[in-house]
C-alpha cells in the first residue's frame, strides 16, 4: 500500500475505533485518545504531525469554530436579532449589536429580512455550542445577486486548496467574486455562463475531493468550458 | 436547519438559467434524466422493481394476497396502491401516517394503473364472488430527488412484468405470470418562469408554479393526468405536456 | 417459537443446517456504504435474504423541541420493515416489535457515539428492512453503524451485530427464517469490537447455561468478522489514492 513514487505519499484512510498510534502526543481533530493510544473518532485521512495525530474528516456536519467565515440565510427576523441559518445543527442569532448599522428596537426589518444573504463571521462559541455571529468585520456585509451552493463541510478545504491555490484558480479562470464558507456554503457572482462553468468546477472538487490529480482535472474543465460559452 | 434552505436559494439562479434555455444540470427542457431499472429485487414480494430516475431512488413491491372481493365488482381482483415517503429519503419527509403528498403520489400512481388497465384484473379470480386476489402495490421511496410520479409509475410497471401470481400457496392450482395487458406509462413536467421541463428535480419542484402529469398507454391515448401546485396552465400548454408524454413515454416503455 | 413440522430437518445427519451451513457458520453479507445521496450518511445490507437500508441525517436540531438534551445529542432510531418485505405482507406503519427494536438499537449505539459533542441535537437514524429473512435487527445494527460513520458523526468504535440461537438441541450462528420459526432460542448480540462491550444482548427460548456461554462467544466471534467488513464497506468508498499537495489542511484559512 505503501507508493515507491517518492514524490506522492499515500494518505490512509481510517475509520471509527481505528488505532493510530500509540503515542503521547496530542490527540487533535477526529481522534480520541485512551490509556496512551490514539484512535479516529470519525471516518478520515489520518495526519501525522511532529506533535500531534488528527484525523481529517471525509464528511460530517459543520460544527462551528470562532474565527470562521460563514455564508448565512436570514430565516427569521425578531425585534433585536435576526436569526441566520449557517448550515450547521444550531441556529444562530445575530443581534443588532454585531451589525454595523445603528438600529433601533423593533427596526430589524428595515435593514435585513428574511431570505437574505449574508456573510458572516463566527464570533463566539459557548461549551453548550450557543453560537454568536458578527457582521461587523472589515468585508462583512449582505450579499446581492449571484447565487449560493451547498457543499459538504469536509469539502471546503479542497476547494480553498493549500494557500487558497485552488480557490485562487477557480476566480482567475471564471473572473467570478466567490466566497467561500467553513460552513459548505458558497456564494458566487458573476456572469451567468460563467457561474455555471464556477458551479461545475465546485461539484467536481466535492465529487473527486479524495481523488488525485485533482488540481489538473478542475483545471482541464475549466479551459474545456470557457471556449463554449455554456 | 433543513437543506431545504438551498433550495430556495436557487431559485434566481434557475430562473436565469432558464432564460437562457438553461437547466441546472444541463438537460434540455423535454429529456428525462438517466433511467436504470433493475426487476426482481425483492425475493419476499410477488414482484418487485428498483428503479433510479437521475437522484431519485424507488422500490415497488407487488404482494399478491387473497382476499374479498368489492361487491359491485364480485368477479375482479382489486388493486391497492400505497406510497411511502419515508423520511430516510429526505429531510423533508416526516415520520407517521401518510400526509397529503404521499397520499396523493399513491392515488396519481394508482389511477394510471387502473384506468390504463396496465392489469388484467378480471383474471385475478380465485371463486367468483367470494376469493380473489387483492394486489398490493406499494411504493418505498430510498432517495428524494424529485418526480417520484414517474419514479413510482415506472417502477409499477417494470415490476409487473416479473410479477407471479402465488397460486399454488392458495391451492388454487398452478402459479402463474401476472396478466399484464397495458404499460401506462406517466411523464411529469413542471411550469417555471412559463417554461415547460419535463422530468423536474427536487430543486426545480420547489420553485414550480404548477406541475402536469399525464400518462399515456401504447396507442396513445391518455388514461389518467394531474395537475397539481398553486399555478397554472393555459390549453396550449396541457396540450404541450401531453404531446411530451405520449413522445417520451414510448421511449421509457421500450426500455421496459 | 413453534413446534418443528415432522418433515422438517433442522439438522441433518451430518451436522449441516437447512441451507448447508455447519453449526458456526454465518450467512454471506455484503456491505456498501455510502449509497443514497440525500442522507448525510448510508449503507445497504444484504445478509443472506436480507435486504436491509439504513441512513443517517444529522447531528440536527433536535424535534420536537421538549425532547433536546441540553449536553448531549439524542440518537434516535427508527426501524421499519416495508409491507413487501415479508411473505405475508405487513400492513405500513410502526407495530409494537418495531418500536421495540428502535429503542434497543438507539441505545446501543448512542453508548458508542460522542454525544457529548453535540448538545440539543438529535442524529437520526433510519433502517428500512426492504427483505426480512431473520437477524434484521442484527442486519440493521450492523447498518446502522456503518451509515454513521458514513455522515462523519464521531464514534468510540463502530458496532457489530450478529443473533446465535438453538435449533435441534444445538447452539448454531446466526439463525435464518425456519430456524428463527421452529428453533428452541434465539440471542441478538450488538458488540463494540475495540472494547469487547455488548451495547444490545436480548434472549428467548431456553437455554442452559453452558448453551447461552457458547451462543454468547459464537456471536461475539461473529462480530469480530463483521467489523472488518463494515470497516472495508467504509475504505472502498474512498479507495483513490490521496496525493500529498493537494489535500486541504486541518487549519482554517481566510476564503475572501
Amino acid at each position: 500500500m505503501q507508493s515507491s513514487d517518492s514524490k506522492e505519499s499515500v494518505r490512509e484512510v481510517v475509520v471509527p475505533g481505528e488505532l493510530l498510534a500509540i503515542s503521547s502526543k496530542k490527540a487533535g481533530v477526529g481522534t480520541y485518545s485512551e490509556g496512551g493510544k490514539i484512535f479516529a473518532s470519525q471516518l478520515g485521512i489520518k495526519t501525522v504531525r511532529p506533535d500531534s495525530i488528527s484525523v481529517v474528516p471525509l464528511a460530517g456536519q459543520y460544527i462551528p469554530v470562532r474565527g470562521d467565515l460563514v455564508v448565512g440565510k436570514i430565516v427569521d427576523v425578531g425585534a433585536s436579532n435576526w436569526l441566520v441559518d449557517i448550515n450547521s445543527p444550531y441556529p444562530s442569532p445575530l443581534h443588532v449589536n454585531e451589525v454595523p448599522w445603528r438600529v433601533e428596537f423593533g427596526e430589524t426589518r428595515k435593514f435585513m429580512t428574511v431570505g437574505d444573504i449574508v456573510l458572516l463571521m463566527i464570533v463566539g462559541v459557548d461549551e453548550t455550542k450557543r453560537i454568536q455571529v458578527s457582521m461587523q468585520e472589515h468585508g462583512l456585509r449582505k450579499l446581492t445577486g449571484g447565487m449560493v451552493m451547498e457543499i459538504s463541510p469536509s469539502k471546503v478545504p479542497r476547494v480553498i486548496g493549500k494557500n487558497g491555490s485552488m480557490i485562487q484558480m477557480l476566480k482567475n479562470m471564471t473572473s467570478c467574486r466567490i466566497y467561500v464558507g467553513q460552513n459548505g456554503r458558497i456564494w458566487i457572482d458573476g456572469e451567468l455562463d460563467s457561474i455555471v462553468r464556477a458551479v461545475h468546477a465546485i461539484k467536481m472538487i466535492e465529487d473527486e475531493a479524495h481523488s488525485q490529480g485533482l488540481t489538473e482535472k478542475v483545471k482541464e474543465l475549466l479551459e474545456r468550458s470557457s471556449g463554449t460559452g455554456a | 436547519m433543513g437543506k431545504d434552505v438551498v433550495a430556495d436559494l436557487k431559485r434566481d439562479y434557475i430562473s436565469k438559467l432558464l432564460a437562457k434555455g438553461q437547466r441546472v444540470d444541463g438537460r434540455r427542457f423535454d429529456e428525462m434524466r438517466p433511467l436504470t431499472i433493475e426487476t426482481n429485487f425483492i425475493g419476499s414480494a410477488e414482484g418487485s422493481a428498483r428503479v433510479k430516475l437521475g437522484n431519485t431512488d424507488v422500490v415497488v413491491g407487488v404482494k399478491l394476497i387473497a382476499g374479498e372481493p368489492f361487491p359491485d365488482t364480485p368477479n375482479t381482483g382489486v388493486l391497492t396502491t400505497n406510497a411511502e415517503l419515508i423520511p430516510m429519503a429526505s429531510d423533508t419527509f416526516e415520520s407517521g401516517p401518510p400526509d397529503q403528498e404521499s397520499i396523493e403520489v399513491a392515488r396519481v400512481i394508482d389511477r394510471g394503473i387502473r384506468e390504463g388497465h396496465a392489469v388484467d384484473m378480471t383474471k385475478l379470480c380465485m371463486v367468483p364472488g367470494k376469493e380473489v386476489w387483492i394486489m398490493f402495490v406499494d411504493v418505498h421511496v430510498l432517495d428524494y430527488d424529485g418526480n417520484l410520479f414517474d419514479a413510482a409509475n415506472i417502477g409499477a410497471n417494470a415490476a409487473f412484468k416479473g410479477t407471479i401470481v402465488p397460486a399454488k400457496r392458495a391451492g388454487k392450482g398452478e402459479d402463474y405470470p401476472l396478466p399484464v395487458l397495458h404499460q401506462p406509462i406517466s411523464i411529469t413536467a413542471v411550469k417555471i418562469d412559463g417554461k415547460i421541463l419535463v422530468d423536474p428535480t427536487h430543486d426545480e419542484e420547489r420553485v414550480a408554479d404548477a406541475r402536469l402529469t399525464a400518462a399515456t398507454i401504447e396507442n396513445g391515448n391518455l388514461c389518467a393526468m394531474q395537475k397539481g401546485l398553486n399555478g397554472a396552465f393555459t390549453m396550449e400548454e396541457v396540450f404541450k405536456v401531453v404531446e411530451i408524454s405520449r413522445k417520451i413515454g414510448a421511449e421509457v416503455r421500450s426500455k421496459l | 417459537m413453534g413446534g418443528t413440522p415432522t418433515d422438517l430437518k433442522l439438522i441433518d445427519e451430518n451436522g449441516r443446517r437447512l441451507d448447508g451451513r455447519r453449526p458456526d457458520e454465518m450467512r454471506p453479507l455484503k456491505i456498501e456504504a455510502g449509497v443514497l445521496k440525500r442522507a448525510d450518511g448510508s449503507a445497504y445490507v444484504e445478509w443472506g435474504l436480507n435486504k436491509v437500508m439504513a441512513a443517517v441525517y444529522g447531528p440536527r436540531e433536535c424535534h420536537p423541541r421538549h425532547m433536546q438534551n441540553p449536553e448531549r445529542a439524542l440518537v434516535q432510531c427508527h426501524y421499519n420493515m416495508a409491507s413487501f418485505s415479508v411473505d405475508d405482507r405487513k400492513r405500513p406503519g410502526p407495530d409494537r416489535r418495531s418500536h421495540e427494536i428502535s429503542k434497543i438499537i438507539s441505545e446501543a449505539l448512542t453508548h458508542v457515539v460522542f454525544t457529548e459533542y453535540f448538545p440539543r441535537t438529535s442524529i437520526d437514524v433510519y433502517i428500512e428492512v426492504l427483505q426480512a429473512n431473520a437477524g434484521t435487527r442484527c442486519a440493521g445494527l450492523t447498518a446502522a453503524s456503518v451509515a454513521l460513520a458514513d455522515a462523519g458523526v464521531p464514534m468510540r468504535d463502530i458496532v457489530a451485530s450478529c443473533a446465535a440461537g438453538k435449533v435441534a438441541d444445538t447452539v448454531v450462528l446466526d439463525l435464518g427464517k425456519e430456524e428463527d420459526n421452529f428453533g428452541q432460542a434465539d440471542i441478538p448480540v450488538g458488540y463494540v469490537p475495540r472494547t469487547g462491550e455488548i451495547v444490545l444482548l436480548q434472549m428467548d427460548g431456553d437455554l442452559t447455561q453452558e448453551e447461552f456461554d457458547k451462543g454468547l462467544h459464537m456471536a461475539v466471534e461473529a462480530c469480530k468478522k463483521i467489523s472488518d467488513l463494515q470497516r472495508d464497506a467504509l475504505k472502498r468508498r474512498y479507495s483513490a489514492r490521496t496525493q500529498d499537495t493537494d489535500i486541504g489542511s486541518t487549519e482554517r484559512s481566510e476564503a475572501v
